[in-house]
């Protein structure tokens, strides 16, 4: 079986400074990975790598087939979905609005944006702007985008954090969806607890270096 | 998603923003409008003065006030929105295609009403048929003004200071745009041709497209 991540000595250096070394990672199809480690360890820079975002500096590997030192990676980008720690809404656009847009950008047919909106819980509250919503319901509108545009690998950066349980449970939908459709998850959180839940494997990343911790 | 429906999609929504913030209309507009009546005042009843130098005066508040409207896509773009656009596969040149619609339109309409208001204060002499040449190079400034904005914005991306930068960017490359666009006027009135002055503004215009487009790709993946 092909895998969805295959890194080899795989390193990130931002601005000269290494932040990310030898990294070695492997994301079979329907497996969960967790990776947890203090702040500044370099798991955001992690979670951006998988995205092909931000480009390895050294090492080789493929993401979702995609060589990561080519420009394969564009195409793969699509396949590829991530919460990060900030909603990327546009603040002036209506939540309703934002998920158009994005449905529109990603070619999808726009009749699927109110079912979605209904599963996230936001059908009542479709029409008020962005910047007039919580941060809870931010992330239900990116739950939303998620749920529309089925990502084969799933990056889960602190997703979770500052969420209630439903909202939760809804993120918990979406990697159940992500898994079922034959795709990977890696999920970074501070939460061992959720970790051991979640993930068939658990990695923590300290001073740049990832090691298997369960 | 097509290449010119990405694009579209990219101009639709920005110029659902604006709508909603009034940044260029509602703001921006007004201040130079209060701008262009400060030169008659402190030139108290010269009328004859002032209504020689407006044009020059409308070109000079457009290229000042135009920047502003020129950067005020890259002011409110945010890493996260960079990278929602990679991630739904959005082509960067259609991004820098869409926001250069979006933002000629607003900096078009920004400048025709300004020379409204120029032609109402200062009373300019203006040759026979100027208007169609006024239209002519207001549209070509505010094409290449907002593509100069634009690639500021990109090229800037990720830094701080981020506005002030690209000032420093956009202000002497818009050069060939004002020069063309205020000599137009100014050859017209003389009876001379205006050929050679279209011509630099749209040269320039094409050089911006051609730059913008092809460096699209290389400047986002640049500024992460």
């Amino acid at each position: 079986m092909d895998l969805l991540v295959h890194l080899e000595n795989a390193g990130v250096s931002l601005g000269g400074k290494p932040i990310l070394r030898h990294v070695d990672f492997d994301l079979q199809p329907g497996q969960v990975a967790g990776v947890t480690g203090p702040n500044g360890s370099g798991k955001t820079t992690l979670i951006r790598m998988l995205t092909t975002l931000l480009r390895v500096s050294e090492g080789a590997g493929s993401i979702l087939g995609a060589d990561v030192n080519s420009d394969q990676v564009f195409a793969v980008r699509p396949s590829i979905g991530m919460i990060g720690h900030n909603p990327a809404l546009i603040d002036e656009l209506t939540l309703r609005e934002n998920l158009v847009h994005v449905v529109r950008l990603a070619g999808l047919a726009e009749e699927r944006v109110d079912p979605v909106l209904e599963v996230v819980g936001l059908d009542e509250a479709s029409d008020r702007r962005a910047d007039a919503s919580s941060f809870g319901m931010r992330r239900r509108i990116e739950v939303a985008h998620l749920l529309l545009t089925r990502p084969r690998l799933l990056l889960l950066d602190e997703a979770t954090s500052g969420l209630d349980n439903s909202a939760r449970e809804l993120i918990d939908a979406l990697m159940d969806r992500t898994i079922g459709d034959g795709g990977g998850v890696v999920m970074v959180s501070h939460d061992h607890q959720r970790l051991d839940e979640s993930c068939d494997e658990v990695m923590a990343l300290s001073s740049g270096r990832l090691e298997r911790a369960r | 998603m097509s290449f010119w429906n990405q694009t579209l999609e990219i101009a639709r929504v920005d110029l659902r923003v604006e709508r909603r913030l009034g940044d260029t209309l509602r703001i921006v507009l007004p201040f130079a409008v209060v701008a262009l009546m400060v030169f008659p005042l402190s030139l108290g009843i010269e009328l004859a003065t002032i209504s020689r130098i407006g044009p020059a005066v409308f070109w000079a508040l457009g290229i000042l006030f135009g920047m502003q409207v020129a950067l005020r896509q890259s002011a409110a773009d945010t890493q996260e929105r960079r990278d929602l656009h990679a991630l739904l596969g959005v082509d960067p040149a259609a991004r820098f295609v869409g926001r250069v619609l979006s933002g000629g339109v607003l900096m078009l309409a920004f400048l025709v009403v300004l020379f409204i208001a120029m032609v109402l204060i200062y009373g300019p002499t203006l040759p026979s048929g100027y208007w169609p040449t006024v239209l002519l190079g207001t549209v070509l400034f505010s094409i290449g003004l907002t593509e100069l904005g634009t690639l500021a914005g990109e090229i800037t991306a990720g830094l701080r200071n981020r506005t002030a930068l690209a000032s420093l960017i956009v202000a002497p490359l818009a050069l060939p745009l004002v020069i063309g666009a205020s000599q137009s006027l100014e050859a017209l009135s003389r009876g001379t041709g205006i050929l050679p002055w279209v011509l630099l503004m749209l040269a320039t215009d094409l050089a911006l497209a051609v730059i913008g487009v092809g460096m699209a790709r290389p400047l986002e993946e640049a500024t992460r």
